[in-house]
């Protein structure tokens, strides 16, 4: 579990965000929504530790990550996964490399136990044949599949995804949310999602944190969320068409 | 108050790089690498430029020192003693500081761009330590070798025009590149080129490592990386010179 209490950061004279506090439930998909420039890429940021906030804490397990030693945050570290937005793959390293980068780092595995490793966590993200290729020749799925494959082979408990559907087609797009929401739940890890993909939200969303203005604005789960009153989340969320007719349909059900 | 927070923030990643790596075996398989790249491949532009700029030195000496009180061996000897002391450490320095520093600073602005960087920072590496310490060593130790094989091969041009342009004597001119020799010159050149490729490769780590937003940044970092890192060759070549020769 994570928890945020009370988080602020600035960057210069803008405040980016303010007194976020929320938790993130263990074997969840949490996601993190909010219009661009809202503030949820840099609270996850805040989260993992590539920023530190000028207010708050955040908890890992209930250990705060910034109160944390060197040598407890490079072990807290080694358990996180992070999807980044363009999958961060090392473009002079080959697909079974990038996968075993961290297992090289950090394990003491031999040659051949990382090997077995990382093609077991390739064939979870159905990868498959595609060892000996750089990440230029993969196509932007499968680049996220073996970004999700580097984020878990460290038997990780903590994944982050930064718009993971963000370049995909949505058949594609799809196929990836399902994979997190199935990941989060075999692997039972702390998963958070930063969207903006309102289809990835009804698909996986469970524990859903809406960000606005840097603000923490609302928290619910998906039924609240249709549901819900708040005037900014429905700009948000019934902005496209086709959440229009969703919402409309809903009503006419009951 | 700029020049000190890059002057202090310049010094900070110094010593993350220089933080204790966390897998050595994996550091060295990559400053192997970083040894083609920026050495190996560099050896083309260094021989073409070092055989006639050796000409030219050459041919420019003989035509000013065009005097029956002046003995020919001394083309050979100038031709020499400018390679040694300043074309091939200092010019050649700064020729690299071009083709390597971009190429450094190129290279880590585009990670850091694409979070290749955060990606290493959330694993918990020492991304400063994994992405530069490999290239500052493999500049320091790869730098000198092209530098005394411009030295040769400088001194080998200056021959060839020479010779063939019949303006001095093969014997004259090998006399001249042997006349009052110093081998401390040769570790002066030795020790501004050390200094040199740790500056060529720490200015533009430092450009690349803390560049902020796209492609149009990454050249901006690539082209400060080259004319920050000129200028500081400049002032330590001059504090070197006054430090070891004088």
């Amino acid at each position: 579990m994570i928890q945020v209490e009370g988080l602020s950061k600035r960057f210069g004279d803008v405040q980016v965000l303010t007194d976020i506090t929320a938790t993130f439930n263990k074997g969840k998909v949490n996601q993190i929504i909010g219009m661009s420039g809202s503030g949820k890429s840099v609270l996850a940021k805040c989260i993992v530790g590539l920023h530190k906030p000028e207010e708050g804490r955040v908890l890992y397990e209930g250990q705060s990550f910034h109160d944390m030693d060197r040598d407890e945050k490079r072990q807290i570290r080694q358990e996180i996964g992070m999807l980044f937005q363009g999958s961060a793959l090392f473009d002079s390293l080959t697909v079974l490399e990038n996968v075993m980068f961290p297992l090289s780092m950090f394990s003491k595995m031999s040659r051949s136990d990382m090997q077995d490793r990382a093609h077991e966590v390739l064939t979870r993200v159905n990868i498959v044949d595609k060892d000996g290729l750089y990440p230029a020749a993969l196509s932007g799925g499968m680049q996220k599949r073996v970004g999700i494959a580097r984020a878990i082979v460290m038997n990780t408990q903590y994944l982050f995804c930064d718009e993971p559907n963000s370049g995909l087609d949505p058949q594609t797009s799809i196929l990836i949310d399902e994979l997190i929401k199935e990941i989060t739940e075999e692997f039972n890890t702390t998963t958070i999602v930063i969207t903006h993909d309102m289809n990835s939200v009804m698909e996986t969303g469970e524990n859903i944190l809406f960000i606005h203005q840097g603000r923490k604005w609302w928290q619910g789960d998906r039924e609240q969320l249709l549901n819900s009153d708040n005037v900014e989340l429905n700009e948000f969320i019934f902005a496209s068409s086709l959440m229009r007719a969703v919402k409309k349909a809903m009503k006419n059900e009951r | 108050m700029r020049l000190l927070f890059h002057i202090g923030r310049y010094f900070m990643l110094l010593k993350e790089i220089f933080t204790r790596p966390e897998h050595l075996r994996l550091y060295w398989k990559r400053t192997v690498e970083e040894m083609d790249l920026l050495g190996v491949k560099s050896l083309g532009i260094v021989a073409l430029l070092s055989v006639f700029m050796g000409a030219v030195i050459t041919i420019q000496t003989s035509s000013n020192i065009d005097s029956v009180w002046i003995p020919s061996y001394v083309v050979g000897f100038t031709a020499r003693q400018s390679t040694i002391l300043e074309f091939s450490p200092t010019i050649i320095s700064l020729i690299l500081a071009g083709k390597v520093g971009s190429n450094i600073a190129a290279e880590i602005g585009a990670m850091r761009v694409n979070e290749q960087i955060d990606a290493l920072d959330i694993m918990g590496v020492n991304s400063a330590g994994y992405i530069i310490l490999p290239k500052i060593v493999a500049s320091m130790l790869m730098n000198p070798f092209l530098i005394i094989s411009s030295m040769f091969l400088s001194i080998f041009g200056g021959w060839l025009a020479g010779v063939g342009t019949g303006i001095v004597s093969s014997a004259d001119y090998i006399q001249g590149v042997q006349y009052d020799f110093q081998p401390f010159t040769v570790t002066y050149a030795l020790i501004k080129t050390v200094v040199f490729a740790f500056i060529i490769a720490t200015v533009a780590a430092y450009q690349g490592y803390y560049t902020k937003g796209g492609t149009r940044e990454v050249g901006i970092s690539s082209t400060k990386a080259v004319v920050y890192s000129n200028v500081v060759i400049l002032m330590a070549n001059y504090a070197l010179t006054q430090l070891l020769l004088i």
